[in-house]
């Protein structure tokens, strides 16, 4: 038989389909949670309609991929939602989606588990509401753990339990696995991308080279038993690779739909410059997926750079691209969180992190910058005393005399 | 625990498995327990469809051409498929 690494180089140059489609159903969400992948809090009223929706799930079953990842924002959000999932899975689409946990009541998941081809993922960012609420929002902890224990009482089988490895939660990997297995749930670790808000905290909140060690020990010793999403094959170049693919799958075996029906080339790279067209274009989603330039681009021979002299790079294949591209790092050079130690001049040295292409981030969470007052443009209340020193008019206590 | 796939019996894809083509060979999801396997060989595949229709094991083999060398190795492979349920003795399918 060919072995796994053969089986890696064909996936380098793409496949028919993508294996792996992550859709962000809508951008709204009721949290902001400091690390957002996709800048997440209002919708965009451009929001693919039920109807387009539908074509699209009609489109991938008939290019058989099996299921789709979707996420958002909080995609039960959408009123269309649970009327999405339900023609996906009579469409041999199966899906898994992302959720906050909030819209997880003891009625849905009872509803949950009577589906085969519906898989539920749930995020908490810490183990301790501490922790988790620091990142996620208040009460988001209890939240969370409350839906995976609506899900384990109606019968919901594997639920998987999503966790965001951050510099505060690498001491508590032990808890997360006793949390996900109190619940007969599966743990699934990803790594802190510095993509949409993410790019504001990452500094503060990505793992430390010491943790980076740490962490690799910890999945080492979990095996199967952890799955990460192929997230940490940065990391192979301090041992043996990792469960899984261990190379880039941009545009290769994955792909993102988001909302309004772009197409990027990963769930971590939603920038104009992964752009790779719109399902609502001609040709649809498969004309983007077998026709785009940039994923073309993204199959073929990529430069190893700076690389190409290090004797890790079989292993890690230079990193995360996206990790790369939001740092303001050389796509062609080292990951930000090289375990060699390569980018640690390159981030200490000047470098242009790039602007956001989009943010749906609600006022709240936007990213720092200057903060806008508003003006009081409503015509000034003359009878409502007492005038406070906050007042937002200039006409605030003045009664005219009417003559 | 599953079955121990030999080359005189009949077996089946399981229900809830689908197959999709690639040049590589094929891409295998089932369904029921959401995993995905990969068939890394184009015989590998063509092994698996034939399950369906032939007598045994064996006879699927021919029909898709697997040399008589390759057959332990290709039998190592449909062990596998049958221990993540992805295809099944006949009877139980």
């Amino acid at each position: 038989m060919t072995s796994t690494t053969s089986l890696a180089t064909r996936f380098e140059s793409g496949l028919d389909a993508p294996i792996c489609l992550t859709w962000e159903l809508t951008y709204a969400c009721n949290l902001s949670c400091r690390h957002c992948l996709s800048s997440s809090g209002r919708r965009d009223p451009r929001e693919l309609s039920t109807t387009q929706a539908e074509a699209v799930i009609d489109e991938l079953q008939r290019m058989q991929v099996f299921y789709v990842n979707i996420g958002g924002g909080e995609p039960t959000i959408r009123p269309d939602f649970w009327h999405l999932v339900d023609y996906a899975v009579d469409h041999q689409v199966g899906v898994k989606f992302s959720t906050n946990g909030s819209r997880i009541t003891p009625e849905r998941a009872k509803v949950l588990a009577a589906s085969d081809y519906v898989d539920v993922q749930v995020s908490i960012d810490g183990a301790t509401a501490e922790v988790n609420d620091a990142v996620r929002g208040p009460g988001t902890f209890d939240t969370a753990l409350r839906a995976l224990e609506n899900l384990s009482d109606a019968g919901f089988r594997d639920a998987k339990l999503s966790v965001v490895v951050t510099r505060h939660n690498v001491p508590q990997l032990d808890e997360f696995k006793r949390i996900a297995d109190r619940y007969g749930a599966t743990l699934r670790l990803t790594r802190l991308r510095p993509s949409g808000r993410g790019a504001d905290v990452w500094d503060e909140l990505h793992p430390t080279a010491e943790q980076q060690r740490t962490l690799y020990d910890w999945l080492k010793g979990a095996g199967e038993n952890v799955l990460t999403g192929d997230s940490f094959f940065h990391l192979s170049g301090l041992g043996g690779p990792l469960p899984g693919l261990n190379l880039c799958g941009a545009g290769r075996v994955v792909c993102l739909v988001d909302p309004v029906g772009d197409v990027y080339a990963c769930p971590f790279a939603i920038h104009d410059q992964f752009l790779a067209g719109n399902v609502l274009d001609e040709g649809g989603f498969a004309g983007v997926w077998r026709g785009s330039p940039l994923f073309h681009e993204l199959r073929g021979t990529q430069s190893a750079g700076a690389c190409s002299r290090c004797a890790h790079y079989d292993a890690c294949r230079g990193g995360c691209m996206a990790a790369k591209f939001f740092t303001g790092l050389p796509l062609d050079g080292p990951d930000p969180e090289c375990v060699e130690g390569h980018a640690v001049d390159l981030l200490a040295a000047s470098r242009t992190i790039p602007a956001a292409s989009q943010d749906h981030s609600r006022p709240s969470a936007r990213r720092a910058g200057p903060v806008l007052v508003p003006l009081g443009l409503e015509p000034p209340r003359r009878t409502s005393p007492p005038v406070h020193a906050c007042a937002e008019s200039p006409l605030a206590g003045f009664e005219p005399v009417v003559s | 625990m599953s079955s121990v796939v030999k080359l005189d019996d009949a077996w089946a894809l399981s229900p809830q498995v689908a197959l999709r083509p690639e040049s590589f060979g094929a891409l295998a999801y089932h369904f029921g327990t959401r995993r995905l396997t990969f068939l890394k060989q184009p015989a590998l595949l063509r092994v698996v469809r034939s399950l369906d229709t032939c007598a045994c094991v064996e006879e699927a083999m021919e029909e898709a051409e697997v040399p008589a060398m390759q057959r332990a190795a290709f039998l190592s492979a449909l062990q596998n498929l049958a221990d993540g349920d992805m295809i099944r003795p006949r009877e139980l399918a």
